[in-house]
């Protein structure tokens, strides 16, 4: 592994968690838990695996991502904006009326955007539709999705797990952002999905279980699901909810809860 | 009178649409006989996709290829592509405003045997209700064709409504469908009946027997619900002064609503819905069920001279 890459990338998303506190704080509100618990991972995608241009979002060879837990739209908006696809002030519109910064992505609104959004258990589908459509026009480029722990309890999720099995699509690569929590309280007391690994292996994944806060372990991650033929690879990325900020960390309070000036202070000492 | 059931058309269409139109793919939800999907599946097997008894995938994975360049008809029956699957057409194919064509095929209690639970009576009203959505429902296999390759060529999703059984071909093949145009098939200065899908054939028996009756009755046929044709309802309540709808669907939400809304609004006079009000239906031959809900020829005359006689009030 390259030192200054995984240095370079960790800076970076120093900055993302940066973002995601400044302007879930300016908002008032929005979701900040699943927004740091993802930070490594969208840094990964947005700043060293995705084939993507900012001054071209539209153009057809890019690779795509897809953010099915739609609520964590800060941390896909602070990786847009540190990429260059809008100034990085407008971040702090977040969920302010007539903002392109919707309280879940707008893919009409902001460029970059691949799809809208925000209800649990979609995204996996659409990510699939992509991967059929570029297999089909014989493109290279890649598709990746990341959901979350709790979302895995929408019966959709396995609907399209079982078709990206069912259409070999391993130009498809999927993150679980396994943070161990959701609304009200812990996966495991609301709702068990374990065991996580055995299911997607069982609808013909190929899965991988990795630390979704260790740079390294993300980008051979992503390597690896590259590399692999013939099935999607399923990413579990163990990771602490509101990681990087100390009282937001492994706290089923802080899903849904904006930071006060305070502790957007606090929080912004302990990322420098 | 040469019949033909609307889905049949629909399968016949999306070959022809398939030939011409290399972006087309079709997604089905192990339905293909019965949508009559399979006819485009045995022409152009790498474009056709079955997604599985899961609708509410094949919405969403639709929603992908529309994302990516494609334009997708995703087919199942109406029940399920707009109830199973209401949140994914609403979510992730209106609100992002996608070109995906839902194609849903078994609408209404024409169904026949199946029953309730297969008898979509409030699928005009859903979709309606979303922004974005252009609704058609076409009236013949001719007029179906056309609306099949109007809704390809349309930038944003659709909802195309058809039905199980052969209905009467009531257009030539010079007929011409345009999105949000309604078509007068018969001039009348009495009472207008605005009708949809198979209520449309029905509708002009009904005022062929008013003529020998001595009522002059009009037949528009409204085949988009959504955009609604507000000008021809407008004129058609100006020149009848009285109208009936006619659709094969709750009368509530549907093609009724959506006329009363506008005369309401821009040209008061009576309007009576014929449709099925507000109950399930259930197992029965096509017939017999819109003889039992009054979806007939004879209702339909009977609700036209009701309506004659409430101008005066
Ligand atoms: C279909 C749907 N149901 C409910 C919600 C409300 N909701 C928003 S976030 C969330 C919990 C998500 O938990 P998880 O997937 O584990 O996300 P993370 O912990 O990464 O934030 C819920 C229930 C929703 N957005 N969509
Ligand atoms: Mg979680």
């Amino acid at each position: 592994m390259n030192e200054e890459l995984k240095q370079q990338l960790e800076a970076k998303a120093r900055e993302i968690r940066k973002s995601i506190v400044r302007m879930t704080g300016a908002a008032g509100s929005g979701h900040p838990g699943g927004s740091l618990s993802a930070a490594d991972i969208v840094t990964a995608l947005y700043f060293h695996e995705m084939n993507i241009n900012p001054q071209e979002p539209d153009w057809a060879d890019r690779d795509r991502f897809v953010l099915s837990k739609g609520h964590a739209a800060p941390v896909l908006y602070a990786a847009l904006a540190e990429r260059g696809y809008f100034p990085k002030e407008e971040l702090l519109t977040l969920r302010k009326m007539g903002s392109r910064l919707q309280g879940h992505p707008d893919l009409n609104a902001l460029p970059g955007v691949e799809m809208s959004t925000g209800s649990l258990g979609q995204g996996l589908a659409v990510a699939n539709g992509m991967a059929l459509a570029g297999k089909l026009d014989q493109k290279d480029y890649r598709v990746y999705a990341l959901l979350g722990d709790g979302e895995c309890q929408e019966g959709m999720v396995w609907e399209a797990a079982m078709a990206a099995a069912h259409y070999r699509l391993d130009n498809l690569t999927a993150f679980l952002d396994d943070n161990g929590l959701q609304i009200d309280g812990p996966v495991e007391e609301v709702m068990s999905t374990k065991p996580l690994i055995d299911k997607w292996k069982a609808f013909g994944w190929h899965v991988l279980s990795i630390d979704g806060h260790d740079m390294g372990q993300i980008l051979s991650a992503l390597a690896e699901a590259k590399n692999t033929k013939g099935r999607p690879t399923m990413i579990i990325a163990k990771t602490i909810k509101g990681k990087g900020v100390s009282f937001m960390e492994d706290q089923v309070g802080w899903h849904g809860v904006a930071p006060k000036p305070e502790q957007v202070t606090q929080a912004l000492a302990e990322l420098e | 009178m040469t019949k033909i059931a609307t889905r049949d058309a629909y399968g016949n269409a999306l070959v022809k649409l398939g030939e011409v139109n290399q972006d087309v793919v079709v997604l089905d939800a192990d339905l293909a006989g019965s949508t009559k999907t399979a006819k485009f599946r045995e022409k152009y097997p790498e474009r056709f996709f079955n997604m599985g008894i899961a609708e509410q995938n094949l919405i969403g994975t639709a929603a992908g290829f529309a994302l990516s360049g494609k334009i997708p008809f995703a087919s199942s029956f109406a029940i399920f592509a707009t109830g199973r699957a209401f949140e994914q057409v609403r979510n992730s194919v209106a609100y992002p405003n996608l070109n995906v064509k839902i194609a849903a095929t078994h609408a209404g209690l024409t169904v026949g045997e199946d029953g309730a639970s297969h008898q979509a009576l409030e699928d005009i009203a859903i979709m309606r209700a979303i922004p974005n959505m252009t609704v058609i429902v076409p009236a013949d296999g001719v007029e179906t064709e056309q609306a099949v390759f109007a809704a390809a060529k349309h930038q944003g999703p659709v909802y195309l409504r058809l039905g199980r059984p052969g209905v009467p071909v009531i257009y030539g093949e010079d007929y011409r469908f345009e999105i949000g145009k309604a078509n007068l098939l018969r001039t009348g200065t009495q009472v207008g009946f605005v009708a949809t899908g198979i209520m449309v054939s029905i509708a002009l028996e009904a005022a062929e027997a008013l003529k020998a009756e001595g009522i002059d009755a009009a037949v528009l046929n409204m085949s988009t619900i959504k955009p609604l044709d507000q000008e021809a309802i407008i004129q058609l309540a100006k020149t009848t002064g009285a109208l009936v709808t006619a659709e094969e669907h709750n009368i509530l939400g549907g093609l009724g609503s959506a006329v009363a809304e506008v005369v309401g609004e821009h040209c008061p006079v009576p309007v009576l819905r014929v449709g099925v009000k507000d109950v399930f239906g259930q197992s029965g031959t096509p017939a017999e069920l819109l003889a039992e809900y009054g979806l007939t020829k004879e209702n339909l005359m009977e609700k036209a001279k009701q309506a004659i006689a409430k101008k005066t009030c």
